[in-house]
């Protein structure tokens, strides 16, 4: 390191003690980082636990807490707090927020913010690679800040005991400055520490160890000091309070307005730093990538609000004390923490200072460098070069070597962006104001993350134009001012705006005036980002995978795994593993095949069989790890035989999926149908049997009837023939009874074929214009006989004017006389009388029976139609009918479009009502109407 | 001492011709033309022989059967049933509720007089 400045004073420190010092210290930590590798190797994880977890996100605190605050608390007050409070309060909201992101990074083996971001919004390489050039564009101000801050604390250190460090010039020859040197020390310790692996998917626990310890070295060396500037250097906090109260600029800085653009800044800051805190890739890394345990999220949501008190408390302290030792004296106030000590001798405190500041910077370095890296690799990189046919990457044997050399190479690429920035611009402001930029910048991923994981409408184009919208202010607002500031733009570009437009004054933007600078770039960059990633997302179409994607983050606590089953295509397992191991080797890609599904892994391994899709989503997810979700889609796609993943392909499959939805919605329909149909099937069934029974019922009651009358006349036949001897009269009494009960056959045996006929359909009908007046005296005529014997009356009422209809002359003749001889046999002897009253009721005659009987008992109102059914009848009956005499009746009334029923009479009686149509036509079923003129013939009607 | 037979029908000229028949072989001849009168009849006239037709009013034969068998005090009682429906079924039914013997109608005169008579056959 080639000396600046002064030289040759004797009692300075030499340069090569103190690059001892940290070249020793660095060893330590790479030590602590081998020694936590190989007990991850072994499975004994020393990282394990919250207190690691916790140290490793104060990875926050960097060289710009450790310089910077004590700077910007010398000038401001109590104005360097916001940059922790924001971080305090955002810890409060871990549990929610910062939870569900471990989960979906898990779940979707997420390696990067950028990874997470593409990821989200439909697996996408454009969105990826726009993250990576924002982070690595906007956290190379805040590597600048680290070398800037490395290359001052060694510079001040080796001018002891002089309090002043030269001033750092533009002039210096670049192999002559310190910081360039610091920049490719880091770079190389960076790519030892991190790119160490060819295993490249392996969590980086070495990084997260050393990260911690390096956390615990900043901490108790901020302390330290602390504790010698308030105790030893002053009598405790209350004496240098007082002591500072007294001088009046030190006082204004114990006051809350001390702070430039007062409640505005501080609003802005808190925001930037509660942003910071989780959207700044190296947090992201180690808060979301690195994280070992959900659970330990909750612990260190307490426990790093308490380390950033711890490492502030002395702040406030530190910076009093330098104003008021200093006062007079040209002292950065940066340099006090360093200083301090140094006027007072205590060389061994200020190297011990120094080497916090250096694990501070370099812790930062590392993991942002790393964090980048891996971005640079798989989300920009990666998916560019898999993309272009020519090189034939994506056919290339092994690509481990490949991928480490782009890490490492972009390693180098961004610490040296960050030189040329601390060379650039470095100069022209304080550290806190470099830092600041570098938060607003990170702040830009804020509105893609947090409505990627709330709100499944936030759309691909959305984040695209909310990302790019915020990143170009941001860039105006606050990086081109720092190249106008350090002369490389004309300052009438600050003070003018470009062209003389003063409305795009890049501080004071549409006339946003009275802000600070960094207050005004927040407030246009998040309402731009914000107001573009809404209204676009609202506005825009989203494609299949977009709305996969979205669903699986915003609804990642519903799910089970993080499958898309966006796969249609074949391959085979060896092909999946054959891709697999050109990323992570041979023994590694054996080993997480031999994982997922120990049969799949080996009995297959060069099978040529089909493997299913959650396979090929497996292979997606575990080389998503190694190279990114773009990178690993363009990978996996290239063995999947058929249409991969093209987003039409996932509308096939989504459609595919609606399709079967529909299929098994039909399904469902089907077998719905089946079981009406069966439940038919069956009615039907019962119905058949209910015939069956009832035809058997009807054959047994048919054999029961036929076989009395039988009875009687074979028994008195026997008996005759048995018994020549009988007296006469007996003999003609049984003969009697013979001839009657022979009678009693024929008649069931007629009326049997009559319902038969008329159930079948076979009857002959001869119908003809009849005047039912002239067939109700007939049949009146025909059962006088029966009604003079039971001492019946009959009463007829028939109307004055002709009662025409078309009927069948015999049957409807039969129908009468079976009304009014049934009516006859319920009627009590000598007082029973019968009326007979034929009426025209609205187009119809209308034949009413009544008897003044007992009437019928309501239940067999009905049942008396029914074939057989006959009511229980009193002794002395004449005959006893056939059963069928009301069935035959129905059918024949029925068959002339008429209606027969039964009722009981208002006092007493059965009525029988049977209703016909007038002059109308009997309905003949299907047959055209037979023409009826008054002189008609028969009309034969089948 | 003669054997009383009660014979139950609600047909008039079946129950004519059994009556006639039992008279002829030389029995007391009592006669119901349902259920109930029947078992009146049964408690009244305490008959050996009950000629019982099934499709009677009231209580029909099996359960006029039943009701016999039920009461010890009738264990004598043979019963003959008669009935019009020749089907298998009814005959089992009739015998599984202690009918002695079965006849179907139409009957032979000389069928009915010589079962009454093996019935009572000690």
């Amino acid at each position: 390191m080639a000396p600046t400045g002064n030289t040759g004073r004797g009692d300075m420190l030499d340069a090569w003690l103190i690059l001892l010092i940290s070249f020793g210290y660095l060893g330590v930590l790479f030590a602590i980082a081998y020694y936590a590798d190989r007990r991850a190797d072994s499975g004994r994880s020393v990282i394990g636990n919250p207190y690691i977890y916790t140290l490793s996100i104060a990875v926050y605190c960097t060289a710009w807490t450790f310089y910077g605050s004590v700077g910007r608390a010398a000038s401001t007050g109590v104005g360097f707090l916001p940059i922790y409070l924001g971080p305090t309060l955002m810890a409060a909201l871990w549990w929610l927020v910062l939870a569900k992101i471990i989960r979906i990074a898990k779940v979707h083996n997420i390696t990067s913010i950028a990874d997470f971001i593409g990821s989200r919004y439909g697996k996408s390489a454009l969105l990826g690679g726009l993250v990576t050039v924002i982070a690595v564009v906007g956290i190379m101000p805040y590597i600048s800040l680290q070398l800037k801050a490395v290359s001052a604390s060694f510079e001040v250190v080796r001018n002891y005991p002089e309090l002043n460090a030269p001033v750092h010039s533009i002039a210096t020859p670049v192999w002559a400055d310190s910081a360039f040197y610091i920049a490719l020390l880091l770079a190389a310790f960076t790519i030892v520490f991190g790119t160490r692996h060819i295993d490249v998917t392996e969590r980086h626990e070495g990084m997260v160890a050393a990260i911690a310890f390096e956390s615990l070295v900043k901490l108790v060396a901020f302390l330290s000091i602390g504790v010698f500037v308030t105790f030893v250097l002053f009598d405790g906090p209350a004496e240098l309070f007082a002591q500072a109260a007294t001088v009046p600029e030190l006082e204004r800085l114990m006051r809350l307005e001390a702070l430039p653009g007062g409640f505005t800044a501080w609003l802005s800051l808190t925001f930037l730093s509660m942003m910071a805190i989780m959207f700044l890739p190296r947090q992201f890394q180690v808060a979301v990538v690195e994280n070992v345990n959900e659970d330990h999220l909750r612990k260190a949501s307490w426990l790093f609000p308490l380390y950033l008190l711890v490492i502030n408390l002395f702040v406030l302290p530190i910076a009093l004390g330098g104003e008021l030792l200093f006062a007079g004296k040209d002292v950065d106030p940066d340099t006090y923490v360093l200083t301090l000590p140094m006027s007072q001798h205590m060389v061994a405190l200020a190297l011990f200072v120094f080497i916090g500041g250096l694990s501070a910077a370099t812790g930062m370095v590392i993991v942002a460098t790393i964090a980048l890296s891996t971005m640079v690799s798989n989300d920009l990189l990666m998916p560019m070069l898999l993309r272009i046919k020519s090189l034939g990457l994506a056919k290339r044997r092994d690509l481990t070597g490949l991928l480490l050399a782009i890490r490492r190479g972009a390693i180098v690429v961004i610490l040296l962006l960050g030189y040329s920035y601390f060379r650039l611009i470095g100069e022209s402001y304080a550290l806190v104001t470099i830092g600041l930029v570098s938060f607003a910048a990170a702040a830009q991923f804020a509105p893609a993350i947090i409505a990627g994981i709330y709100w499944t409408g936030a759309s691909r184009a959305g984040a695209i134009s909310g990302l790019v919208g915020g990143f170009v202010v941001w860039g105006y607002t606050l990086l081109l001012p720092g190249f106008a500031r350090s002369g490389w733009l004309p300052i009438s570009f600050l003070e003018n705006g470009p062209w003389g437009i003063s409305a795009l004054r890049p501080y004071e933007l549409f006339g946003l005036e009275g802000l600070d600078p960094i207050s005004h770039a927040v407030f246009w960059s998040m309402l731009i980002n914000v107001g573009c990633l809404v209204v676009v997302s609202l506005f825009s179409r989203r494609g299949a995978m977009e709305r996969v994607q979205a669903a699986l983050f915003v609804d990642v606590f519903r799910q089970r795994s993080g499958d898309t089953y966006a796969w249609a295509g074949t391959t085979t397992v060896g092909e999946l593993r054959a891709l697999v191991a050109r990323f992570m080797g041979e023994r590694r890609a054996e080993q997480e095949f031999q994982r997922f599904a120990p049969t799949t892994g080996r009995s297959q391994r060069h099978g040529g069989q089909r493997t299913e899709a959650h396979v090929i989503n497996f292979t997606e997810r575990l080389l998503a790890g190694v190279i990114g979700a773009a990178s690993a889609r363009v990978m996996v796609s290239s063995v999947v035989q058929g249409e991969a993943l093209s987003i039409e392909g996932v509308l096939e499959i989504l459609d595919e999926t609606s399709q079967i939805r529909e299929y098994s919605r039909q399904l469902e329909q089907k077998s719905a149908e089946l079981q009406a149909a069966t439940a038919e099937l069956k009615a039907a069934n019962l119905r058949l049997q209910e015939l069956d029974r009832m035809k058997d019922e009807f054959v047994s009651t048919v054999s029961h009837e036929l076989r009395t009358p039988l009875t009687s006349i074979r028994a008195f036949s026997e008996i005759l023939h048995g018994n020549l001897d009988l007296p006469r009269n007996q003999r003609q009494e049984f003969l009697a009874i013979v001839v009657k009960e022979t009678e009693r056959l024929t008649r069931l045996i007629n009326d049997l074929l009559d319902i038969a006929k008329i159930e079948s359909g076979r009857m002959d009908w001869h119908v003809e214009a009849h005047d039912l007046r002239d067939l109700i005296s007939e049949a009146a005529a025909s059962v006088s006989q029966l009604f003079r014997e039971r001492g019946v009356k009959l009463v007829q009422r028939l109307p004055a004017d002709p009662a025409m209809a078309l009927v069948d002359r015999d049957r409807l003749q039969q129908v009468i006389i079976n009304l009014l001889s049934n009516a006859c046999k319920f009627c009590p002897e000598q007082f029973g009388q019968v009326q007979a009253r034929l009426e025209h009721a609205e187009g119809k005659l209308r034949l009413t029976v009544q008897d003044n009987g007992q009437g019928i008992p309501p239940e067999h109102l009905e049942r008396v139609f029914e074939k057989f059914h006959q009511v229980e009848e009193g002794d002395g009956q004449p005959e006893k009918g056939t059963g069928l005499g009301l069935a035959i009746c129905r059918g024949i009334v029925e068959h002339h479009g008429g209606r027969i029923w039964a009722e009981n009479g208002a006092d007493a009686g059965a009525l029988l009502v049977c209703e016909m149509p007038a002059s109308g036509r009997p309905r003949q079923r299907g047959f055209p109407s037979p023409k009826v003129s008054p002189s008609a013939g028969r009309v034969r009607l089948r | 001492m003669s054997k009383r037979v009660l014979v139950v029908d609600d047909e008039p000229n079946i129950l004519l011709s059994l009556e006639f028949l039992m008279t002829q072989a030389g029995y007391e001849v009592s006669t119901a033309t349902d259920g109930e009168a029947a078992l009146q009849a049964i408690e009244a006239g305490r008959p050996d022989v009950v000629l019982l037709d099934v499709n009677i009013p009231k209580r029909n034969g099996y359960q006029v059967c039943e009701t016999i068998r039920a009461n010890p005090a009738w264990g004598h009682v043979r019963v003959v049933m008669i009935t019009a429906k020749g089907r298998d079924v009814e005959r089992e039914k009739g015998l599984a509720l202690g009918a002695d013997d079965y006849i179907i109608k139409p009957f032979s005169t000389h069928e009915v007089v010589a079962k009454v008579a093996e019935v009572l056959a000690p």
